[in-house]
Parts: structure tokens; C-alpha cells; sequence
């Protein structure tokens, strides 16, 4: 939502500050380790108090890494590298293989992107380069509701609605344009790989719209009056002097709607419908890390079953969190680190 | 000739930027319709007031949803709102160094962590050892979510607060640590409340981290110690099964859900907006 910027933006105006720039060099030197002595005892209390709370989320983060592995070592230790490779997922025979369900996220997380960036990207130029004035605060503000809807409300949209839309005219148009591929053929059920990937992609197009919105911003304006002013088109500007400029800004901004595709469990669980098995066609029902872990974690009798579902949870963890820290490194890179920030 | 070419492209390439705004939105029209619909036709009084009826019998509602979202909530903010906000004070204070870009880093990247790995995280620190299902855990995973969120923002806001108004604390012969708490904090407030609010608005429609943690419940909770409902929960349980009045039921829920979030971001921004000027 917009509040906070609105708020940011209007005490920005506030006569009393002048500056925009809200970190003065006088405060820091005041507060600066070596040069004025610290005497005061509730200070030094304060400072050892907050930098704890603090020190405190990255130990959460370390933490959670830390107990996924303890969890998922016996299923490590048992199944090794097998693990990632083998097609099995047999609980009955105590044989665990996550393959149908990395391959699962990896194809509907890549088509969802596939639908996501060109209109997330597109809406993000329309909203900084052409949108009139009046248009871009309604409808930044309606993107960003967008992002505020539950996943378990869109999955039950999805259920309802879009399942059925699926099977009755996308599906059976797709296969008799594209039929000729493997990748529209089969029965068409209207739960499977595409319509969750459609669902995944309404989903991430905020987060991209927004963040590429916020680097789209940072760039100068005195990028695109360089341009302007050699005659160039808006679509000239954008692409000699704009996009280039937000390149690996909009890069991270890509990465972390991908890191919110895979990591998405409810709306992907309703309507992807849970069949761990590897099939060429998108039609099929087919199964992610996320939503297998939804779907049996409490329905694991023994220890071995938990363990292996734990291991997903680790891979989706390291996968994600890999994502998540080059995309936030691109941003910073591009928009500061509160670039995106409070936004994804 | 040429220019005519360049202006065509120039047209085109705004239209498509346009269709794509307008593609964007069309799934948040068509669902608000469908919600509007589906779930206005549904509601009834019984909705707010009763517990769910047995599998496959008609009428009843999820009275204990409702209150069991709120009672996560609570528990949720217990955790994560001191941390979130005394973490995001250090951050803005004296998050300077090398220390404050970790901390800065690991809640941007927290926040990225999916939702249901966070529900495996609660699952092995507190169910576990807990032996059973429980409010506290389920709040726990809440909570956790809600940690980077209110950090970040709350670091936002602090940073706002201009210099001037700590250097005139610190000249009275203030010490730093009151400054911060009593004029940096206070002058924030708004600020810092909005943020909290929409850390909530979040968290409030979470489902996955709920699965394994707080279960579920049929019935009204009885204690934190026990399993407990949430209204996102019950919407997937009756989603997802076969019956026609649990269907009926979940638009319902959807639809109360939405408005509980749309509440909590609308009256922040309503009741920050005169507020926040006013204090600075």
C-alpha cells in the first residue's frame, strides 16, 4: 500500500525539515562510536538492548536454516543425493524421491513468469513513463491491493472460477491451435500445471510491477531529458535511456516474483491437483515442493516420511533463499536498500 | 516517412503498456465481483454466531474462525512486534555499520522465506516439544512472518524523524536512549503503526504456516494450549470439499476475510492521515 510513501512524501513537505534528506551529518557525528565518550549507562543498556533485538531476526533466519537440517538429516543421511533425482515418491514402501515435485515448481514458477513479466514490466512503464498524473496513484494503489488478497482467497477463485474457465474454453482452445505439441495434449481436466502457473502469475505480477515501479523511478530524470532532448520518442527514451539504466533493478525485480512463485503453497495446492508424477503435457495434474508439504505433513505416520518431507522444505529454503539474496542484492544495487523493501 | 514510422512504434509500444496495466487489473475486477456476489448471497447471521455444522449438513457457521484469527493475531503480535520494532529502531539509530546491513539483509531475506517452511519452523520448535498442536504455535509462525515486516517499516519511519528534533532532546542534556523512546518514537508513532497494521492485513490471511501448527478446529478453542481455528483455514477446509453449502460457506468466509484486511489498511490510512502531520 501506498500509506507509508504517502506519509513519507507529505512529512518530506513539512516546512521544519527543509531538507528531504532525514540523516543530517551533525546527528551521526553525535552519535559516532570514538569521538564523544560514552558515559551514559542507560545509553550503553539502550544500544546493547535494541542490537539484540536485532541481532535477533538474523539469528531467526540462521535458526530456521539450522533446524530444517537437523529435522531432514536422517532423510539426508538415508537418501543422499538420490533424494533430488529419483522420480519415487512411494510412501508405503519408505522410498522418497522429490523429483515430480522440483520439476513441478520449476515449470509452473518459469510459466508463470513467462505471463507475469512482460505485463508486470509493462504495467511499471505505463505507470512511471505514461500514465497521466491523475491515473497513477488509483492505480498503483489498486496493483498493490492485488498483493493484499490472500492466497487462499485467490485459490478459491481459482477453484471455482478459473478451473472451470480452464477446462471449458482456454484448454481446448490451446490444444487445437498448439495440439500438435506433447505439451497440449492429454484430457483436459481443468486442475494441472497451467492453470496453476495462470493462477501463480496474477499472483507475482504485483511484486514485479511494484518493485520494477520503484527502480523505474530511481532512475534521473536527467536520463530521460538527455534523450528527450536529442529528439527522441518516449519509446526511444525508454529503451536508450530508461530500461538499460533499471536493467539489474528490474532483473531483481524478476527474481523476487520468482521467489514468491515457488514458494506459494495454498493457491498452487487447490488447484495444481496433487499428482506426483512427471508428465510432458501442462494439461496434467502435477504436484510443487510447497504443496506437497501442505498436502501430507500431517499425514505422515512415521518418522522417515516427515523427515523426507522436511528435506523438500530445505531445498525450497535454500532455493528461495539463494533467489531472495541475489534479487535483493540487484535492487539495492539499483534502488537503495529501501528499494523494495516494504514492498515484497 | 521515417518519422511517421517512429511515431507508429512510439503508439504502439504505449498501447501495449497500457493493455497491460489494464490486464493487470482485470483478475482484481473479476474476482471482487465474484466475491461480491458469491459472497454477499451467503452471509447470514448464523455465519457470525454459530460453530460449523458436522460434514454434509446444511447451515451452521464459523464463529470460532473468526475469533480464533483474532486470538492468532494477538499471539502473533506478542512476538513480533517488540522485536520488529526495537530491531527496527537499531536499525535506524545505529545500524550504520557492518552489523546493520546484516540485520537489514537477513529481514529482507526473511521476508522471502516461503510460508510453509515457516509453519515446518514452528512445527519442530513448538508442537513438537509441546507434544500437539497449538494456539501458541501458530501464532509463533505468525509472528515470525510478521517480524521483517514491522522491522522494515519501522526502520523506514524512524529514519524520517528529522535530526533536528534529536539534537534539540540531546542539547537539553536528554540522554540518547530517552530521546529515542520519548521523541523519536512518539514522533514516528504514526508511522510506525501504520506499518504494524499492514504487517497484520498480511499475516491475518496466511494459511500454510497455520496447517501444521494450529491444525484446525471444529469446536470453540479451549485454551491456547490446544488446536485452534482460523478463518483462512476453515475457507481451505471447505473449499476444498465436496460439499455445496461448505462452498456457499467459503465465498462467505472470503469474503468477511477480505473486508477484515481492507478495514485494517483502510482505517490506518484514515486515522494516520490527520494524526501523523499533527505530531510532527
Amino acid at each position: 500500500m501506498d500509506t507509508i510513501e504517502q506519509q513519507a512524501q507529505r512529512m518530506n513537505e513539512t516546512p521544519e525539515i527543509g531538507a528531504a534528506r532525514p540523516v543530517p551529518v551533525a546527528r551521526s557525528r553525535l552519535r559516532s562510536s570514538g569521538t564523544v565518550p560514552r558515559t551514559n549507562l542507560g545509553d550503553r543498556a539502550f544500544r546493547a538492548l535494541v542490537c539484540a533485538f536485532g541481532v535477533a531476526i538474523v539469528a531467526v533466519l540462521a535458526s530456521i536454516l539450522l533446524v530444517l537440517i537437523v529435522e531432514s538429516w536422517d532423510s539426508i543421511r538415508t537418501f543422499g543425493l538420490s533424494f533430488l533425482i529419483s522420480s519415487t515418491w512411494d510412501p508405503v514402501f519408505k522410498q522418497f524421491g522429490a523429483l515430480p515435485f522440483i520439476y513441478g515448481t520449476v515449470v509452473a514458477s518459469l510459466l508463470a513468469l513467462l505471463q507475469a513479466v512482460p505485463l508486470g514490466v509493462g504495467t511499471a512503464v505505463f505507470l512511471t513513463e505514461i500514465a497521466p498524473g491523475w491515473l497513477r496513484t488509483p492505480v498503483s494503489f489498486l496493483v498493490e491491493f492485488l498483493a493484499a488478497i490472500p492466497s487462499v482467497v485467490y485459490g478459491l477463485w481459482g477453484v471455482f472460477v478459473l478451473v472451470p474457465w480452464e477446462r471449458t474454453y482456454i484448454q481446448p482452445l490451446l490444444a487445437s491451435l498448439f495440439g500438435f505439441l506433447p505439451l497440449f495434449q492429454g484430457p483436459k481436466y481443468g486442475i494441472g500445471l497451467l492453470t496453476a502457473s495462470m493462477l501463480l502469475a496474477i499472483m507475482v505480477v504485483p511484486y514485479i510491477t511494484s518493485v520494477t515501479h520503484e527502480v523505474l523511478r530511481a532512475v534521473p530524470s536527467a536520463q530521460r531529458e538527455a534523450a528527450l532532448a536529442l529528439g527522441a520518442t518516449k519509446w526511444e527514451m525508454l529503451r536508450i535511456a530508461v530500461l538499460p539504466y533499471g536493467r539489474t533493478g528490474i532483473i531483481g525485480a524478476v527474481m523476487l516474483g520468482l521467489g514468491r512463485a515457488i514458494g506459494e503453497t495454498m493457491a498452487v495446492t487447490m488447484v495444481i491437483g496433487n499428482r506426483g508424477q512427471i508428465s510432458a503435457s501442462l494439461f496434467a495434474p502435477s504436484n510443487t515442493m510447497a504443496s506437497v508439504i501442505a498436502n501430507e505433513f500431517s499425514e505422515a505416520t512415521y518418522d522417515l516420511y516427515v523427515h523426507a518431507l522436511v528435506e523438500i522444505g530445505l531445498v525450497l529454503l535454500l532455493v528461495t533463499l539463494i533467489i531472495n539474496a541475489l534479487a535483493r542484492l540487484l535492487v539495492w544495487s539499483v534502488a537503495g536498500p529501501a528499494g523494495g523493501a516494504r514492498r515484497a | 516517412m521515417r518519422d511517421t514510422r517512429r511515431r507508429l512504434v512510439n503508439l504502439a509500444v504505449q498501447v501495449t503498456a497500457a493493455l497491460c496495466a489494464v490486464a493487470v487489473l482485470a483478475p482484481l475486477v473479476l474476482i471482487s465481483t465474484d466475491l461480491l456476489m458469491k459472497g454477499f448471497s451467503s452471509l447470514n447471521w448464523a455465519f457470525f454466531t454459530q460453530l460449523p455444522k458436522p460434514a454434509g449438513e446444511v447451515g451452521g457457521g464459523m464463529a470460532n474462525a473468526i475469533v480464533g484469527t483474532i486470538v492468532l493475531i494477538a499471539l502473533a503480535c506478542g512476538l513480533g512486534l517488540p522485536v520488529g520494532v526495537f530491531a527496527g529502531v537499531y536499525l535506524a539509530e545505529y545500524g550504520h555499520g557492518r552489523l546493520g546491513w546484516c540485520i537489514r539483509f537477513a529481514a529482507d531475506v526473511l521476508m522471502g522465506v516461503p510460508s510453509i517452511v515457516v509453519g515446518i519452523y514452528a512445527y519442530t520448535l513448538v508442537v513438537l516439544p509441546m507434544h500437539g498442536f497449538s494456539a501458541y504455535a501458530g501464532g509463533f509462525a505468525l509472528g515470525v512472518i510478521m517480524l521483517p515486516i514491522v522491522t522494515r517499516t519501522t526502520e523506514e519511519m524512524v529514519k524520517l524523524v528529522p535530526g533536528s528534533l534529536r539534537e534539540a532532546a540531546l542539547a537539553l542534556g536528554v540522554p540518547m536512549w530517552r530521546t529515542v523512546l520519548w521523541v523519536v518514537l512518539r514522533t514516528a508513532r504514526g508511522g510506525i503503526i501504520t506499518g504494524i497494521m499492514l504487517a497484520i492485513a498480511r499475516v491475518a490471511g496466511e494459511t500454510a504456516p497455520l496447517l501444521f501448527t494450529a491444525f484446525g478446529n471444529q469446536f470453540w478453542h479451549h485454551g491456547l494450549n490446544g488446536p485452534i481455528s482460523a478463518l483462512p483455514m476453515q475457507l481451505y477446509t471447505y473449499a476444498i470439499s465436496p460439499f455445496d453449502d461448505w462452498h456457499r460457506q467459503a465465498w462467505a468466509g472470503a469474503l468477511v476475510l477480505m473486508g477484515l484486511i481492507l478495514l485494517t489498511s483502510l482505517s490506518v490510512r484514515l486515522l494516520t492521515r490527520g494524526g501523523f502531520r499533527a505530531t510532527l
